[in-house]
């Protein structure tokens, strides 16, 4: 018995020296168990944090987090493996999250039309039935391409080509182009989706490129002469493509602007009716042709008229020959 | 008020210089002050610079006219010269066509001049040149285009048509609503 009380007296010698866990405040603590965050909205004690400070806020920071474990005890409680455990509540303060929220990853070129057009996707079946070679055939894959392999040991060469043409090749060929295209419009797809600039490459084939891509292409060629396409006709209500000056030669981007001043403007006007009325005239046959009538008809009606007008008919006097005025050989000027 | 791009100026010039010639320089170059082309909603008005300042106040889609219009660019880009040019044009014409008294009416109703209601016409028309058209009192009636030259017009018929109608005073009534 007397180890017993010696215990006892032992322990109520060590819970003297620990504090109780009941903490009195002004006001309550603002605690987010889920979070295990207490937060404290009572003021200093003036008095005490001047004359103690590293005390004060050493039993203050211990008060509070008495009353924050307190919380924690409230919680349902369970016993997993001699381990006890308080069940938190889900925290009440949402935290922000350190990384930007990512974002959905840009749809391709296809996918916007498809979203646009309201197209969805069908799922094909994996496997279709060959009723030539009574077996089913995956939709790609080594055995699709044996399968093709055996039904297609024969082509027809289409008519009006070449018969000296390997179709095989052909097919191949298309078939690479093909794939080769896909790539190209994956890799655009991604350019697009980091906004990278990609170099232009011209046209890389004309059976497929688009009538903006082929007007683009004309008026770069147009504009691609010594001087600058200056002397390349235009056909009728033709017109050059936009945006594409950076790699027109001779293009400005500068929009050019209107002249400031009235004078400026009457100057402009002026250069431009000069040039009009300084256009070469064009030939006009009919006009000649009556002109020509009209001189001959009335030279014919002169001669009618009037045969011997000597001063219109008569020869230009030559030097020498006519008789001189007598009486004065010299004097005056020398008439050359 | 727009300005005329540089294209459209010289669709105008090139349309004027048909009537007048070289006469349009004295149009823009004028000694009472400075003249300018503007355009608005595809039609072309010939305004003093002074009107043009106290216009520019008022929001352009406001504005029905300014000074005198002078005719309209067409949806395919042409140039049409409307009746209200003729004040401007007459003085300045280069080929002039006098319409016998008789003939008049029929011309003010919208119709071709033949070649008998001719009264007097000026020598060195060109075929398909721009004329304007008077009566004898000198009043100016309207424009056309000559069917004939001055040559041609001696030996023609007297039923052939010597000026294609184009416009005459005679719109200010028919179509007043289409002027502006």
């Amino acid at each position: 018995m007397v180890v017993f009380s010696k215990i006892l007296e032992k322990e109520a010698e060590g819970a003297e020296n620990f504090q109780p866990i009941s903490v009195e405040k002004h006001l309550e603590l603002d605690v987010d168990v889920g979070n295990l965050l207490a937060v404290d909205n009572n003021q200093f004690d003036g008095k005490l944090l001047k004359s103690n400070k590293e005390d004060y806020f050493l039993k203050l920071a211990r008060d509070n987090t008495q009353i924050l474990i307190n919380h924690i005890w409230s919680c349902p409680i369970k016993k997993i493996d001699e381990v006890i455990m308080a069940e938190l509540p889900p925290p009440r303060i949402v935290l922000p999250r350190m990384k930007r929220v990512p974002k959905p990853r840009a749809l391709t070129k296809w996918e916007k039309f498809a979203k646009e057009k309201g197209i969805q996707k069908k799922k094909k079946a994996k496997l279709s039935w060959d009723a030539q070679l009574q077996k089913w055939i995956p939709m790609y894959g080594f055995k699709k391409v044996k399968a093709e392999k055996t039904k297609n040991w024969v082509l027809e060469v289409p008519q009006n080509s070449d018969p000296y043409e390997d179709q095989f090749k052909k097919n191949t060929a298309a078939k690479s182009e093909n794939v080769a295209k896909n790539e190209l419009q994956r890799l655009r797809n991604i350019a697009k989706a980091r906004k990278i600039k990609v170099p232009r490459v011209g046209l890389t084939n004309p059976d497929v490129s688009s009538a903006k891509d082929l007007k683009a292409a004309v008026t770069v060629a147009k504009a691609s002469t010594a001087s600058l396409g200056k002397f390349q006709d235009k056909l009728p209500k033709e017109k050059d493509a936009k945006g594409i000056s950076a790699i027109t030669p001779g293009a400005s981007r500068k929009r050019k602007l209107p002249p400031a001043s009235g004078e400026d403007e009457k100057k402009e006007a002026l250069t431009i009716v000069n040039d009009i009325l300084n256009k070469r005239p064009k030939l006009d046959i009919d006009r000649v042709l009556t002109q020509r009538s009209q001189s001959t008809s009335s030279n014919q009606k002169v001669k009618s008229s009037e045969p011997t007008n000597k001063s219109k008919m008569a020869k230009k006097p030559k030097s020498g020959k006519g008789q001189k005025k007598g009486g004065k050989k010299s004097g005056g000027r020398k008439r050359r | 008020m727009k300005r005329l791009s540089e294209e459209r100026t010289k669709v105008l010039f090139e349309k004027l210089s048909k009537y007048i010639g070289p006469n349009i320089k004295l149009l823009i170059d004028r000694p009472d002050g400075l003249y300018c082309f503007r355009e608005q909603k595809d039609r072309v008005y010939y305004v003093s610079e002074n009107i043009l300042k106290l216009a520019n106040t008022i929001q352009s889609e406001n504005i029905v006219s300014v000074g005198t219009c002078f005719g309209k660019f067409t949806k395919s880009g042409k140039f049409r010269l409307h009746i209200t040019a003729l004040n401007y044009l007459s003085p300045y014409a280069q080929c002039k066509i006098w319409l016998k008294p008789s003939a008049e009416q029929q011309f003010l109703y919208g119709n071709h001049v033949s070649k008998a209601g001719l009264g007097r016409i000026s020598e060195n028309c060109d075929k398909y040149q721009g004329v304007l058209v008077f009566s004898m009192s000198d009043l100016p009636l309207g424009f056309g285009v000559a069917a004939r030259s001055t040559a041609e017009c001696k030996l023609a018929d007297p039923v052939t048509s010597v000026c294609f109608h184009q416009a005459d005073i005679g719109e200010y009534i028919r179509s007043e609503e289409d002027l502006l």
